[in-house]
């Protein structure tokens, strides 16, 4: 019944074509097209001197190569810096093509067009780029320090600078009757999808209109800049996100350098032009996340409550900051979590290095945040002798103080307001699922067997569905078919199901009738993107109320045919029909026809609705001043604030006493995303979400040497997880509907991977007994820290000593 | 200017999901190029081009391979099944099938290769267990499931195969 589907675990309307060979993938498009190639820099900071082209020329079926000096217009000035911020007060972007000096390797110095990608490539061997290396700047220490500059012009090399302070928090920490300071660090990822980025363009000169397809986030924000690049008008561009295999955040950041020059040879050259990322392009010149510093200073009572919380942070946001400073703003406010501190204070700085830039990774800043708070609360558990996660109860935002403001801007510039949710309700179930309480005699038996383990928890709370707004546009053709769009992206998510299950409930259709379409700027011109866990929450709610809207058209004109009141209709399975006399109906192919005055006997649809064909009234126009032709609905959904997600987690790990092996026995989750479209998609969400936090807890880092090459730039050396690597996942899920939304949805997508580094690091410390302040931590790392600890030099936590003395945090202020 | 380089064709011709298919191709050749890009057939992925990640995974005489470390020229001998050899929109296969009940993908790219692997798999071990099932994909890189709905899939994959037999 259409009615259950809302909610139900529908199987993907995606996947027969998905698992035939069927996608339609960036670099499935557009068969014969001339290949982009680029010539990138080897250094990460020089001055270029010379460009010579000259070997290239020889390469049969090169068409074209554009250096800096051949872009013109708006091609040549920087890319644009997407979100300004009033503390952002040093925003650098790239050029196109470098102009001048780089910063970063694999910053796009030479454009080379050819018949195939081979051909380029051979093209761009042959090119020689002269350059004047520059001091390197990387890492966030060497940032800090500042005896290097990565522009001139940013002194300090200090991108942004941004306190926010609720209450007064030194007096608060002076006031307190317990302080500790935590020095806490986590390293470089990246999204890393399988599939790279990639852009198509043709060029239609006889309409002077570009198509464009991108394997991007955001088709909209794509084709606006392409437009303003290339000094097109809006109306003469399009631009399409096909199938994308997997974006993770780093293709909502645009326009990439690709996405303006690939339209712009087109248009130049009058030929389909198309550049596909290889695997090293996407590690060295798209975007990573999560490379930050903290340092925690708490105050808290004989309880555990927090009293003062004082956090500053150094972030390393690469080369350039075209998406402005949302990341550390995130951190800086989703740090929070569950919780309620008396005082909090969070001042952060954005520093500039010679890498590659950063920009949201799933997760975007909130597992740093998260690792932050999280460690704060085991340190504070450790010092006063109780439970973990007794302490983080004791710290919780209750359900009866919902909504709560905890006083901060959020990302989208509103305030941090949570919505709802019901912490201890989900610490609950996480203890319960978990056996928390219990876990003591599990260890005792692993003792006795001479091996070594430990229990770890972590909680978040995330904003998700931030606004502005997205767009929903539905219609029904005389045959039925319910054509649905909306103009945010899809990498994977299932929005072809999800949104198909809003409009079939909403609407009383069969499932199988309703075809969505998303990120296609032809169909939905309006719309901002798919990031922040805003897909579900935006265009869930926009189409449920277009479809609503649509509905409304519908049952006013059949009531009109039939001669019944609106009251007295139904739309079930496709059919407006009378409730209790489901012999009086008309379906809703047959109303699409009668919403149309023009009405060609084309179909058998338009055939039988010229039985309803009413009195032709000449007083009437054919279609009334407040009316539309068609059986369409339109509307957007646009919130005042975010809806918040929370979640816990918790694993049980094993590390091996000779080895230092680190493995995860077990990884427990519930998760708090409202009411749910599909549960098993959401599932899935958490389960990717997770193993990319695995990925990051243990294997994952961006290996820079000190002259800014990335060692580690291949599969075979960035270890991301291969199923050997994720543990079983055991879920769990609350709905605590959002009040502030139509279907009470909160967003899912992020969710999975914020916590695992906190929880890896709270099991790995519990089963070592002494502290664990950065990752991701190997195997290898935790063995030199196992040295240092034998040695002395590491203190072991309170509660695996008898000794008070040696504690693991110290319990002075230390200055920052 | 010297004379141009210009690149020597071979006549290439690969049995692909049962069809010789041919192109005049230089040596270099990548099998997964050949397959996206002269056959036509876009269902086999590339995710790293150095044979990590098995998104390109095809059969070759049943056996699973990288295609994007093998040349087209060294295929002509062998016959190669690629993810459109397994089943088709009105008739999936087993392990396709398996997929599709399991939510085993999510963005699809790296599933043709899962697909392809998992097939030969499940012929040589028609009946395996959970363990065996995550050790036999645990050569396929997957960014968005956690790999945890692909065991699962694997698994009814074998069902649906001993169900068809």
């Amino acid at each position: 019944m259409t009615t259950q589907l809302f909610g139900a675990p529908v199987r993907r309307r995606e996947d027969p074509r998905l698992l035939t060979g069927g996608g339609r993938y960036l670099d499935d498009l557009g068969a014969g097209a001339l290949a982009a190639a680029f010539v990138r820099s080897p250094h990460a900071h020089a001055r270029i001197l010379d460009i010579d082209v000259t070997g290239a020329l020889d390469v049969d079926g090169l068409v074209a190569v554009y250096t800096y000096e051949d872009l013109p217009g708006r091609v040549a000035e920087p890319l644009p810096l997407l979100i300004p911020h009033p503390a952002l007060t040093h925003g650098r972007t790239q050029y196109a093509l470098a102009r001048d000096e780089v910063n970063h390797v694999g910053e796009p110095v030479v454009m080379v067009v050819a018949r195939d990608r081979y051909l380029a490539e051979d093209a761009c061997e042959r090119i020689r780029v002269e350059y004047e290396p520059l001091p390197v700047v990387v890492g966030i220490e060497a940032a800090r320090r500042a005896d290097d500059l990565v522009h001139p012009d940013v002194p300090g090399n200090v991108a942004a600078h941004l306190v926010q302070e609720v209450g007064d928090v030194e007096a608060a920490l002076e006031g307190a009757p317990h302080t500790l300071t935590l020095d806490l660090s986590v390293e470089r990822s990246a999204s890393m999808p399988l599939e790279g980025k990639g852009v198509l363009a043709r060029w239609d000169a006889e309409q002077g209109e570009l198509r464009l397809f991108s394997s991007t986030q955001t088709s909209t924000g794509v084709r606006a800049a392409v437009a303003a690049k290339l000094d097109l008008p809006l109306a003469k561009v399009e631009c399409i996100a096909p199938d994308v295999g997997g974006g993770f955040g780093v293709k909502i950041n645009h326009p990439w350098p690709e996405e303006v020059l690939v339209p712009w040879a087109a248009r130049l050259l009058d030929r389909e032009v198309k550049w596909v990322e290889d695997r090293r392009e996407h590690f060295i010149s798209s975007a990573h996340e999560r490379g930050q510093l903290h340092r925690v200073r708490v105050g808290f009572d004989d309880d555990g409550r927090l009293l003062a919380l004082d956090v500053r942070f150094w972030h390393d946001n690469g080369a350039y900051t075209p998406y402005g400073i949302i990341v550390p703003i995130i951190t800086s406010t989703q740090l929070l979590g569950p919780y309620k501190p008396a005082a909090y204070r969070c001042e952060f700085w954005s520093l500039y290095t010679n890498t590659v830039l950063v920009t949201p990774y799933r997760g975007a800043g909130r597992p740093q945040g998260c690792f932050a708070m999280e460690r704060t609360m085991d340190a504070i558990a450790d010092r006063l002798g109780v439970d973990r996660a007794e302490v983080r109860s004791r710290n919780f935002i209750l359900p009866s103080e919902m909504p709560y403001d905890q006083g901060l801007l959020f990302q989208d510039g509103r305030p941090l307001k949570y919505d709802s949710g019901d912490f201890p309700a989900t610490l609950a179930r996480l203890k319960a699922m978990v056996a928390w309480d219990d876990f003591g005699d599990y260890r005792r038996q692993a003792e006795a067997e001479g091996r070594r383990v430990g229990m770890g928890i972590g909680c978040y709370v995330e904003g998700t569905g931030v606004g502005p707004y997205e767009g929903g546009h539905i219609q029904v053709e005389t045959s039925g078919r319910v054509n649905v769009s909306t103009g945010l992206t899809s990498q994977g998510q299932g929005h072809q199901t999800v949104f198909a299950q809003v409009v079939a409930h909403e609407l009383g259709v069969p499932l199988e009738d309703v075809f969505v379409t998303t990120g296609d700027t032809r169909r939905m011109p309006y719309a901002v993107g798919t990031f922040a866990s805003r897909a579900a929450v935006m265009s869930g709610n926009a189409l449920a109320l277009a479809a609503r809207a649509l509905r409304a058209k519908a049952l006013r004109i059949a009531a009109e045919a039939l001669e019944v009141a609106t009251e007295d209709l139904e739309i079930v399975e496709g059919v407006v029909r009378v409730k209790g006399a489901p012999g009086t109906s008309m379906s809703l192919g047959t109303v699409s026809v009668m919403s149309n005055p023009l009405r060609y006997a084309f179909d058998e649809a338009a055939k039988a609705a010229t039985q309803f064909a009413g009195a032709n009234d000449p007083d009437r126009a054919p279609v009334a001043d407040d009316d539309e032709p068609g059986l369409e609905g339109r509307d957007f959904y646009s919130p005042t604030q975010a809806t918040f997600a929370n979640g816990m987690h918790a694993a049980v790990v094993e590390t091996d006493p000779v080895t230092a092996e680190i493995r995860i026995l077990r990884y427990c989750v519930v998760h708090d995303c409202g009411t749910m479209i599909n549960p098993m998609i959401v599932e899935g969400q958490v389960h990717g979400g997770v193993a990319q936090g695995v990925g990051g807890a243990l294997y994952e880092r961006m290996v820079y040497d000190e002259s800014g090459q990335l060692l580690n730039a291949s599969f075979m050396d960035f270890l991301m997880p291969y199923a050997s690597e994720v543990p079983y996942i055991e879920t769990d899920h609350l709905e605590t509907p959002s009040p502030l939304n139509p279907l009470g949805i909160k967003g899912a997508g992020e969710a999975g991977c914020i916590p695992v580094s906190a929880v890896i690091a709270s099991a790995i410390e519990d089963a070592e007994g002494f502290p664990i302040t950065s990752m991701p931590i190997s195997p290898v790392e935790l063995w030199e820290l196992r040295r240092r600890h034998e040695a002395g030099d590491l203190p072991s936590l309170a509660r695996s000593t008898t000794s008070a003395g040696s504690a693991a945090y110290p319990s002075t202020l230390e200055a920052p | 200017m010297s004379e141009p380089m210009v690149e020597q064709l071979l006549d290439v011709t690969v049995t692909v999901n049962g069809r010789p298919r041919h192109a005049r191709v230089p040596a270099r050749r990548l099998l997964s190029d050949f397959l996206r890009h002269d056959v036509g057939l876009t269902g086999t992925h590339v995710g790293c081009e150095h044979g990590v990640c098995g998104a390109c995974t095809v059969l070759v005489d049943g056996a699973p391979m990288r295609s994007c470390l093998m040349f087209a020229v060294t295929a002509q001998a062998y016959a190669v099944t690629t993810v459109e050899g397994l089943g088709s929109m009105d008739g999936l296969g087993p392990v396709q099938q398996a997929f599709l009940e399991c939510h085993g993908l999510q963005c699809g790219f790296c599933t043709p290769g899962f697909l392809t692997t998992v097939t030969a798999f499940l012929c040589d071990n028609p009946d395996p267990t959970e363990g065996q099932a995550r050790e036999a994909i645990s050569g396929n890189l997957c960014r968005c499931t956690g790999y945890q709905n692909i065991v699962r899939s694997v698994l009814r994959a074998a069902e649906l195969r001993a169900e068809a037999t």
